[in-house]
């Protein structure tokens, strides 16, 4: 559409199938580094002068769950270049930011585009952005309205207020399960490697068959920290996250026992119990990185206990294995 | 944040009350409630709850917070420690 500062392209509200289809793509990490929009204005209905203007990240998926929430409404949206990155992770980087916003704001002449001067913003972009720096500098001032895009529709009517329960982070059934893919795939290789050498190693120390019932075993652990670890993490005991990792993986360790228990002598059932709760943590502590909880400070030190366990229990494994497979 | 609780005494969060000029913008930016405000200064309540996002150092215009911010993320800290070593560094596009 036509604006005083030039053409804006006009933007749909409802998301087609291949806006889904990208989205389910990203979240198993297939082309994830690159689903972006250009950034810059945009506008949503007829929107004029008086109208708000909603700030997100130029990461595709941000950009579909902003616009899908306006259908029916007169919005501009002014998308800022975070490299295809989510609002919360691109202001952790700092590129959304508040040089990025100063600078898209001048790019776009959004103060010939509108007559009021607020700007609507996720409030986890308060990590990247300092709003008295953005009104020093070009007179904009800055709302940081809600944490989720979801909440904006309820924000806007009940004249730009924002509830308690519009800033309070959640960590929803829901909001895990998504994160599982990705958590999953990037695992799935490194995890690959580990299996193949598993299985050659049990196969020159045991009975064939050994070294495929380790690779499993692993696999098993992995998948434990990775997808269940996520999905149960406020019923996992514990609030260290390998230790949440641990109880999952020597759950599964017991499972795994009960499975092909036949085959198993003490010296491998031990060194099971050590390895197995192991990996698990080590992925359960992983997803320290995808949860809205966690600190620096508080990973750091949970690291500096649980690395050097996690390290003492694969080698201790280690070791009655090969122990195991001379005196076998 | 209902539900969920890290670690105890793991933030380096520190508010210095006397700077404080009461506009609430910490309040307005925290997504898990540390803050509080009362005759206008603002207060930390909930210590703990702090994962030390920084956006409320950032947006405190008197520089009355500070906090040693950055993400909560293992694979993130691993990563920061191998670059640090010169060390190879694995896969994981994330917090790299």
């Amino acid at each position: 559409m036509e604006t005083p500062a030039g053409r804006v392209p006009l933007i749909a509200t409802e998301l087609l199938f291949s806006d889904r289809l990208g989205a389910w793509k990203t979240r198993w990490g297939i082309g994830r580094m690159n689903y972006l929009v250009p950034p810059g204005l945009y506008a949503i209905g007829t929107p004029g002068a008086t109208d708000p203007v909603v700030v997100t990240a130029n990461y595709k998926m941000s950009y579909d769950i902003v616009r899908s929430q306006f259908g029916g409404r007169n919005v501009w949206l002014l998308v800022l270049e975070t490299f295809g990155i989510n609002v919360w992770c691109a202001a952790g980087k700092g590129t959304f930011g508040t040089g990025e916003l100063v600078r898209r704001i001048s790019e776009t002449r959004l103060a010939m585009v509108i007559s009021h001067r607020q700007l609507l913003l996720p409030m986890l972009g308060a990590v990247g952005v300092a709003a008295h720096e953005i009104a020093r500098r070009t007179g904009f001032t800055v709302r940081y309205a809600a944490i989720r895009a979801e909440d904006l529709p309820e924000f806007l009517d009940k004249g730009r207020v924002t509830t308690s329960a519009m800033r309070e982070m959640t960590f929803t059934f829901r909001e895990r399960a998504v994160l599982v893919p990705v958590e999953f795939v990037m695992a799935l290789k490194p995890a690959a490697v580990i299996m193949l050498c598993v299985s050659l190693f049990g196969a020159l120390l045991g009975r064939p068959g050994a070294g495929i019932e380790a690779a499993v075993a692993y696999f098993g652990a992995m998948l434990a920290g990775t997808a269940v670890a996520p999905i149960l993490l406020p019923w996992l005991p514990g609030r260290s996250f390998s230790i949440k990792g641990a109880v999952l993986g020597f759950a599964w360790s017991a499972l795994w026992l009960l499975l092909t228990g036949a085959a198993w002598n003490s010296l491998s059932t031990v060194a099971a119990f050590l390895v197995l709760p192991a990996v698990s943590a080590f992925h359960a502590l992983n997803f320290t990185g995808c949860t809205p909880y966690t600190s620096r400070t508080g990973v750091k030190k949970e690291m500096r206990a649980a690395l050097p366990a996690m390290g003492t229990a694969v080698l201790a494994g280690g070791i009655l294995l090969i122990i195991n497979g001379i005196l076998g | 944040m209902k539900g969920f609780r890290y670690l105890k005494d793991a933030t380096t969060l520190e508010l210095r009350e006397p700077a404080c000029i009461g506009c609430g913008r910490c309040l307005e930016v925290c997504p898990h409630q540390v803050f509080t405000l009362a005759n206008t200064k603002a207060s930390i309540v909930d210590r703990d709850a702090c994962m030390e996002c920084g956006a409320c150092a950032l947006n405190c215009p008197v520089n009355a917070i500070s906090v040693d911010s950055g993400v909560g993320c293992a694979s993130g800290l691993i990563n920061e420690w191998l670059r640090e070593r010169k060390l190879p560094r694995g896969g994981g596009a994330c917090c790299s």
